[in-house]
């Protein structure tokens, strides 16, 4: 059987964290009544002009200083007309030849392994309107309502070379692009609420080829488990075809959820013709290098390389710092808790255990989170010094997570306190050791796993609240002492 | 020159539905504008900077602020169709 070569270029669509419009001053704050946040310049309406929002260039720029992009100093947009019901002006004001950003690469890592993929292009344009679908989906509608609200957000299209060579590899590209995107700020990439959209060019090719095989367009890849699934399965149907001696059409296909299979959409009015000509409403950009210079300074650190800084930094495996520094707030209340407790593989078995579990439990971002970092470096030293034990602490960080009071407190107050008085602990021991003379000798007889019967007994004696340490070393002296 | 077969396909890109007469109006319309357009090619630009814009202006941006949008009942006014609040459209997509 021949052996086939993936080929896989996504087109990334971002929203731009703007407060209005990329032409017009309306709000771009999601939600809202339907046709409530339009005028008549995202409507279109006839004489109305646009004027191009200046921080919405900020952020494309520096979207593409952070993908390794290029700056040419000269950009323009450009109307791509095509009619669509979500599009009220019946065009798209876009880039086509001359884009603000272009040549980048963005390098990431798929199981510890170095990638890196090229950036084609990063342009501005308008966002669409919302379709919502009278059937479960736009095949089987007969007719759409349309809501304009987020008819002209600004948004960036990102394209990437076909670089990539399976669905892990878009998977873990896109969520790298997510994580630079968010940690500079420019997007918040909520997939689930449409800022964030990918289709992707698919073909195979039989492997040592140089030309590439017939490509299929696929739409709406809206989660990152979509993004895997949907590639997979439409390699393996590419994969199908050729292998029964068929060939490949180019076209669009669509994820259909309900019977997990692409299908092809065949648009009612399709035109590839876009007849892109300059908008004569906007004039060109001059972009000032200094400009570019002082933005790209002013870029913080990236995901990637924050994640190998902390590794070398805490001594922290390349899983852990993947998982604190996907998120830059995660990344962020790693750096102010280590800030106040220094031991950094302790903070980040913490804050990629019980506080994420926690998190995804509430369900709540970081920011809102009311245990402080102070308070989460506060609980560990309680813990080093066996004021409380671990176990204890998994609950009272609960505590602290449902009502923000500091440790010490909730300690004082649930009577979390850890026994450590050796007098205390002593006379339990001993009655214990009393108690079980059978077992006593079975241990002195080299069954040394049953030092752990006696250190239950003790914990159940102080319901868990004895320290385990120090009844170890407890336990371990008295046993011996009845030897002699 | 432009034929009818071009004509026709230019009108359905505007969806514009023609007569067998406008189609033939338009192709001898259309060719005069080309024509008068041909003869920008005469002009020698020899050595001039390509431009997207006719006016010498550059970088004209708006600071980024909301401002009041037009209103529901505004915005829904010229729609053919409103149901609940929304601009209502028939079937996009064929099976």
């Amino acid at each position: 059987m021949s052996e086939y070569e993936v080929v896989i270029g996504l087109e990334i669509h971002a929203e731009l964290l703007t407060k209005s419009k990329i032409f017009c001053g309306c709000t771009t704050e999601f939600g809202g009544e339907p046709n409530s946040h339009c005028c008549p310049i995202c409507l279109g309406l006839p004489g109305a002009l646009p004027v191009l929002n200046e921080k919405a260039v900020e952020y494309a720029i520096k979207a593409g200083l952070a993908l390794n992009c290029q700056i040419p100093g000269y950009s323009k947009f450009d109307r791509k007309n095509y009619f669509y019901p979500d599009l009220p002006k019946a065009y798209q004001i876009s880039q086509f030849d001359l884009p603000v950003c272009v040549q980048g690469r963005v390098d990431y890592e798929l199981e510890e392994m170095q990638q890196s993929t090229g950036i084609t292009r990063v342009h501005m344009e308008e966002e669409a309107g919302k379709s919502v679908h009278s059937g479960d989906n736009i095949l089987g509608s007969d007719f759409s309502l349309m809501d304009y609200n987020r008819t002209g957000i600004p948004l960036i299209e990102i394209v990437t070379e076909p670089d990539l060579r399976s669905a892990a590899e878009a998977k873990a590209f896109l969520e790298q692009l997510k994580s630079i995107l968010q940690y500079i700020k420019v997007s918040d990439c909520k997939m689930e609420e449409g800022s964030l959209r990918c289709d992707a060019n698919v073909s195979l090719r039989l492997k040592g080829t140089k030309e590439f095989g017939t490509k299929v367009e696929i739409k709406n890849l809206n989660s990152f488990r979509a993004v895997e699934r949907v590639l997979e399965y439409e390699i393996r149907r590419q994969r199908q075809v050729y292998e029964q001696g068929g060939s490949i059409v180019q076209e669009t296909r669509t994820w259909d959820d309900s019977r997990m299979i692409t299908v092809s959409m065949r648009s009612k009015e399709e035109s590839h013709d876009y007849r892109y000509f300059p908008e004569p409403d906007l004039v060109p950009l001059e972009i000032d290098l200094n400009w570019v210079r002082s933005l790209k300074e002013g870029l913080p650190e990236l995901p990637l390389a924050k994640k190998h800084r902390l590794m070398e930094q805490y001594d922290l495996s390349s899983m852990d710092a993947d998982q604190l520094t996907t998120d830059q707030e995660m990344a962020s209340y790693f750096e102010r808790t280590v800030a106040s407790y220094t031991n950094g593989k302790v903070v980040s078995n913490w804050l990629t255990g019980d506080f994420s579990r926690l998190l995804n439990t509430s369900g709540l971002e970081i920011s809102k989170v009311k245990v402080t970092p102070q308070q989460l470096a506060e609980l560990l030293r309680l813990i080093d010094e066996g004021i409380i034990s671990g176990k204890q602490g998994k609950d009272v960080l609960t505590e602290m997570f449902c009502s923000g009071t500091a440790p010490e407190q909730i300690i004082k107050d649930k009577g979390f306190e850890q026994i450590s008085d050796s007098k205390a602990l002593e006379q339990i021991s001993a009655d214990i050791i009393a108690a079980n003379p059978q077992i006593v000798q079975r241990y002195q007889d080299g069954e040394d796993r049953l030092l752990g019967f006696f250190v239950g007994q003790v914990m159940k004696e102080t319901k868990g609240k004895a320290n385990p340490g120090l009844v170890n070393a407890l336990l371990r002296e008295k046993l011996k002492a009845t030897d002699s | 020159m432009i034929n009818k077969n071009e004509v026709k396909r230019v009108a359905n890109l505007a969806r514009l539905r023609l007569s067998e007469e406008e189609t033939t109006q338009y192709q001898q319309d259309l060719n005069q504008i080309l024509q008068a357009a041909d003869k920008l090619k005469l002009v020698d630009t020899e050595g001039i900077e390509p431009t997207a814009h006719a006016i010498p202006l550059r970088n004209v941006l708006r600071l980024d602020m909301t401002s009041e949008s037009l209103g529901i009942d505004q915005v829904l006014k010229n729609g053919p169709e409103i149901t609940k609040g929304y601009f209502r459209v028939p079937r996009i997509m064929e099976e």
